[in-house]
């Protein structure tokens, strides 16, 4: 790729000289914003900050508030819930779509258009719309109730035990479109001599979609996974206009957690000792993962 | 040599301008009807001393509002004068100095001698000095019985808690939900404040929240009011409405028994035109003491340089506290006012227990002005998870409380 040819050899510093001038500001916002300040989060974490940040250190008595309070354990085991029920769910469903799409269905580009609209919306008009929706007294309940069939009840919204359901509906409604669209890519992109030749050996279409076509989409897949699983660590909007945290705090996750205690308690240190958890949470399962996709080979 | 003087003229004319009407923009979370009217009672005085009001409203409540009044002094972007509730919210930027003191106008106007009860300007005092402009009283301590529903139930509307709570039964028979209590987590907390304060009595809630006394929560006296608590628990059961106002609207219509709000719920009987005493009855410190409590907003008011800004900041605070501008806002707001030698004669019911109570009677600080937003939050969800899980104990409320307190010490 590098043009390394010509007289003399460059010392390797220099080789590709504007393309490493024209990276040094995207370099130190790296290294000042994503390095820098969450170092300077995960220190303040260890001090008693309130509504502004103060060297104050106290040591651990941040973090054992923070996995002795009830509303952050909740807040995880929602976000458990939340993030098994969007990647077994947006992936099933999406890879199922996309197939049904791939068959040359006539109107496709409806079809397509029609299921990533939602995806067009922000997480916030999806809460509120799900939110009438799953309104008991004007919305899906009243409506089935309505045709005659008076006990029905389904009113997740106003019900603790169920709350995620609800929440998770709808951001399967807004994300399941886009993980279908990207598949669809991906299946558009398999080489048509892999289908006459499953089609010649007489494999059924599914097992061939199964064995053979989803280990060739794996790049896509976790293409898919990567932008899925940020958008489920970070969930807050969605939350936020949808529910509330409600009914009491039994849809509470950890991004709102964060910004409840910084903004709202005026709690800083229980904030940050709150985010530096989300943060090592992510590094948990990010780098292992690294470590195996990218650290055995070297490319190029 | 023309355009220079041409230069100077028109700066000349600006300054004076400036000078002239000083542009203060004012934040604050009051976007409802009845508080939007009330606020502008406020510009409408405030702009007759040749300055200008620049409205700053933030839709939402205020803990949508507050974060951004916060980020924006502590990012350098001042406003002229912000709400905020008197007590502890804005203290960490009076501290960092972020915040001046009113403390001049204060004691050239005497605001300590009236301004009643004190306590609402001592929650303005930190290090003894003024930095606030309290505003308005808001009383949390209220029990508001619907008249139809026990009507419907065919027994009389009760007078005090006990009574309430006896004629439970008959209102579950009659299908009516004897106690509302939203699922945002400060109503459950106003619960136990209402308890706190009636039952077991208001030297104990002193020494339990403004003291922080652990001692205090486990004596026989909390012992009693946690009862209560479990009683509410049980009255509570099966409500299902989110927001305050839903919860009133319940009780407006005859659906539900009783609402422990605090005086704000008024305004929805207002808008729904019924009439205290007829159609709904309050109960201050739930009918069994003559007490009320002292929350309510205060405006603060951002250190600047601009001496003329200063100026109009002072001019601003004059405004607010003087006996006309808080007439005419608190019969809009529906709140008491901040000094007691004025008169709101034309005061509902409700109102007049309010203000006499304030006068004769016995008065507790707010739970804004005695803890932490950290604290006040904590206790909030400590309180939701009680009112929403039956097999929570009172022991539970009773830990939970204690560790809150003791963090916040």
């Amino acid at each position: 790729m590098a043009k390394a040819n010509g007289s003399g050899r460059p010392s390797r510093l220099f080789r590709n000289l504007n393309a490493k001038i024209a990276a040094i500001p995207m370099i130190l916002t790296a290294m000042v914003v994503f390095v820098g300040f969450s170092l300077w989060t995960v220190v303040y974490s260890f001090t008693k900050s309130g509504l502004l940040p103060r060297r104050d250190f106290i040591g651990l008595t941040q973090y054992e508030r923070l996995w002795s309070n009830a509303k952050w354990l909740i807040s995880i085991q929602n976000l458990v819930i939340f993030g098994a029920c969007m990647l077994i769910f947006s992936f099933v469903i999406g890879f199922v779509l996309a197939c049904l799409l791939d068959q040359k269905v006539r109107f496709e580009g409806v079809f397509r258009t029609v299921l990533l609209y939602p995806f067009a919306l922000s997480f916030v008009v999806t809460g509120v719309v799900w939110q009438w929706i799953l309104n008991p007294d004007f919305g899906f309940q009243s409506i089935v109730r309505a045709t005659g069939w008076e006990s029905f009840t389904f009113d997740p919204l106003n019900n603790g035990k169920i709350v995620m359901l609800g929440v998770v509906i709808a951001a399967l409604w807004q994300g399941t479109g886009f993980v279908m669209v990207l598949l669809l890519a991906g299946l558009r992109g398999v080489d048509d001599e892999i289908w006459k030749a499953t089609r010649i050996d007489g494999v059924p279409a599914w097992k061939t979609y199964l064995f053979v076509v989803v280990p060739m989409l794996r790049p896509v897949f976790i293409t898919a996974l990567v932008i899925v699983t940020a958008g489920i660590v970070k969930v807050y909007d969605l939350v936020v206009a949808q529910t509330n945290g409600g009914p009491g705090i039994s849809s509470e996750v950890p991004a709102k957690y964060v910004y409840d205690q910084m903004f709202l308690n005026q709690n800083l240190g229980q904030g940050f000792a709150a985010s530096t958890m989300m943060l090592v949470t992510v590094a948990i399962i990010i780098i292992p993962w690294a470590y195996l996709e990218f650290g055995g080979r070297k490319r190029g | 040599m023309s355009k220079k003087f041409f230069f100077a003229a028109t700066a000349a004319i600006f300054a004076l301008g400036a000078a002239q009407a000083k542009e203060v923009e004012v934040t604050h979370w009051w976007t409802s009807g009845g508080e939007a009217a009330a606020v502008a009672e406020f510009a409408k005085a405030f702009d007759a001393t040749g300055n200008k009001w620049v409205d700053g409203a933030i839709a939402g409540s205020g803990s949508t509002a507050r974060p951004v009044m916060v980020s924006r002094i502590t990012g350098g972007d001042p406003m002229g004068a912000t709400q905020f509730n008197h007590g502890q919210q804005a203290q960490e930027l009076v501290e960092a100095g972020l915040m001046r003191s009113l403390e001049n106008v204060a004691s050239e106007d005497g605001w300590r001698d009236i301004v009643h009860p004190s306590s609402i300007l001592e929650s303005c005092e930190i290090d003894g000095e003024i930095y606030c402009v309290p505003v308005n009283i808001h009383s949390q301590l209220w029990l508001w019985l619907s008249n139809d529903a026990f009507e419907k139930a065919g027994i009389e509307v009760p007078t005090d808690w006990n009574a309430f709570v006896e004629s439970a039964p008959a209102l579950r028979e009659a299908g009516i939900q004897p106690l509302v209590i939203g699922q945002q987590p400060w109503q459950a907390s106003l619960v136990l404040q209402n308890v706190a304060a009636a039952i077991a009595g208001p030297e104990i809630y002193a020494r339990v929240f403004n003291e922080k006394d652990v001692e205090a929560v486990n004596g026989p006296e909390m012992e009693k009011a946690f009862a209560a608590l479990e009683t509410a628990r049980e009255l509570a059961s099966g409500s299902n409405v989110q927001e305050w106002n839903q919860a009133t609207t319940m009780v407006i219509n005859g659906e539900a028994g009783g609402q422990v709000m605090g005086d704000w719920a008024q305004g929805e009987f207002a808008v729904a035109e019924k009439v205290a005493g007829e159609d709904y009855t309050c109960l201050p410190g739930l009918g069994l003491a003559d007490i009320v409590s002292t929350g309510g907003d205060a405006f603060y008011f951002p250190a600047v340089d601009d001496p003329e800004m200063t100026a109009a900041q002072e001019e601003l605070a004059r405004v607010m506290i003087s006996p006309e501008a808080q007439v005419a806002f608190n019969l809009k707001k529906g709140s008491m006012p901040v000094r007691g030698d004025v008169d709101l004669e034309t005061a509902n019911d409700c109102m007049r227990k309010g203000l006499d109570i304030l006068a004769n009677g016995t008065v507790v600080d707010g739970m804004d002005q005695v803890l932490s937003a950290d604290a006040g939050n904590q206790l909030a969800d400590l309180m939701i998870q009680f009112f929403n899980q039956p097999e929570m104990s009172v022991d539970d409320v009773k830990e939970g409380l204690i560790s809150i307190l003791e963090y916040d010490s």
